[in-house]
């Protein structure tokens, strides 16, 4: 069984920090390239819904055939991104949110530049 | 090895509880330190206005980080939609974790729509530093104007923060005010979000 879920966090100036592939992906010679395309078409749908709510995790936002796009928005506009064939709710939230904390870690190490890319 | 404590160690910085951490910190190592900053920036610049910037910048950091630091912590992860929702927080909480208290007022401008005014008796960081007359209108509190920059341009709410002293009948030493003057995009998505 294929499992495809990719995993991008991406700046407030829409530039990508860190990207990852989870699970045993079966590389398809022309759609190499496809979750960062889907994932990248979302991005203007969640510009719109960060500024209507005040929750961090904005649930499944968009549908690409049978793929779903999930995000989460943290304070100072960073979007995590996450890309897979559907599953429950609540074993993405908490993914994000450990996600969420890791990164805070990360920045607060003063010599890290926000918004640059993320290599450990 | 001489400890009487079982404190976990960490093997990773990573893996540490990111939780409350300690509260206080020597407020005479504090000054300390940011006497040392502005000295250090002193040597490098050449006038004033850069010597502001370049506190400005220093405290632009910090305040990227205590914002998504600070969401996290005390707000349940809530972010701020907001103008006076993000203001408040400044007002409140940002300032009880830095200082210890909240801010002395928040006020609106009257002039312009986008302007709004902290201000406080006393800024911390001004406590031990007295300004030669030759400096005239130099203000240390540049940083924490910096400070509040960084956390406003980062929640999404670009803004053109200064301080200024503002003399006060019946007072010796002038009150400070750190002025916040929104870009016009803020004021159009405010209006728009109704």
């Amino acid at each position: 069984m294929t499992t495809t879920a990719c995993f991008i966090i991406v700046s407030r100036n829409d530039i990508p920090i860190y990207e990852a592939e989870v699970g045993s992906a079966a590389k398809r010679e022309d759609a190499a390239q496809l979750p960062q395309f889907i994932l990248q078409a979302a991005l203007d749908i969640v510009q719109d819904l960060a500024w209507t709510t005040s929750a961090m995790f904005l649930k499944a936002i968009d549908k690409f055939n049978d793929l779903v796009v999930s995000v989460y928005v943290t304070a100072d506009h960073i979007r995590f991104m996450l890309l897979l064939d559907s599953r429950s709710d609540d074993g993405i939230k908490s993914f994000f949110q450990e996600v969420h904390e890791l990164y805070i870690k990360s920045l607060l190490n003063p010599l890290y530049l926000p918004g640059s890319r993320i290599t450990s | 090895m001489i400890g009487t404590g079982k404190i976990k160690q960490y093997a990773n910085v990573l893996d540490k509880p990111l939780g409350k951490g300690k509260q206080e910190v020597s407020l005479s190592a504090f000054a300390f330190l940011f006497s040392e900053l502005v000295q250090y920036n002193q040597t490098q610049v050449d006038n004033i206005s850069e010597l502001e910037t370049r506190l400005e910048d220093a405290g632009y950091a910090v305040g990227a980080r205590v914002l998504e630091l600070l969401c996290h912590r005390d707000k349940g992860n809530r972010r701020e939609t907001r103008l006076l929702g993000i203001l408040s927080f400044v007002h409140s909480t940002v300032w009880k974790v830095l200082f210890g208290k909240v801010a002395d007022s928040l006020e609106k401008g009257t002039e312009h729509e986008d302007e709004y005014m902290i201000s406080e008796k006393e800024l911390l960081v001004n406590r031990f530093i007295s300004i030669p007359k030759d400096m005239g209108t130099f203000h240390c509190g540049a940083f924490v104007a910096g400070i509040v920059k960084g956390v406003l341009e980062n929640a999404g709410f670009p803004a053109v923060v200064t301080a200024h002293f503002v003399p006060v009948e019946g007072q010796q030493r002038p009150r400070t005010t750190i002025l916040i003057k929104f870009a016009e995009e803020v004021l159009r998505r405010e209006a728009r979000l109704g």
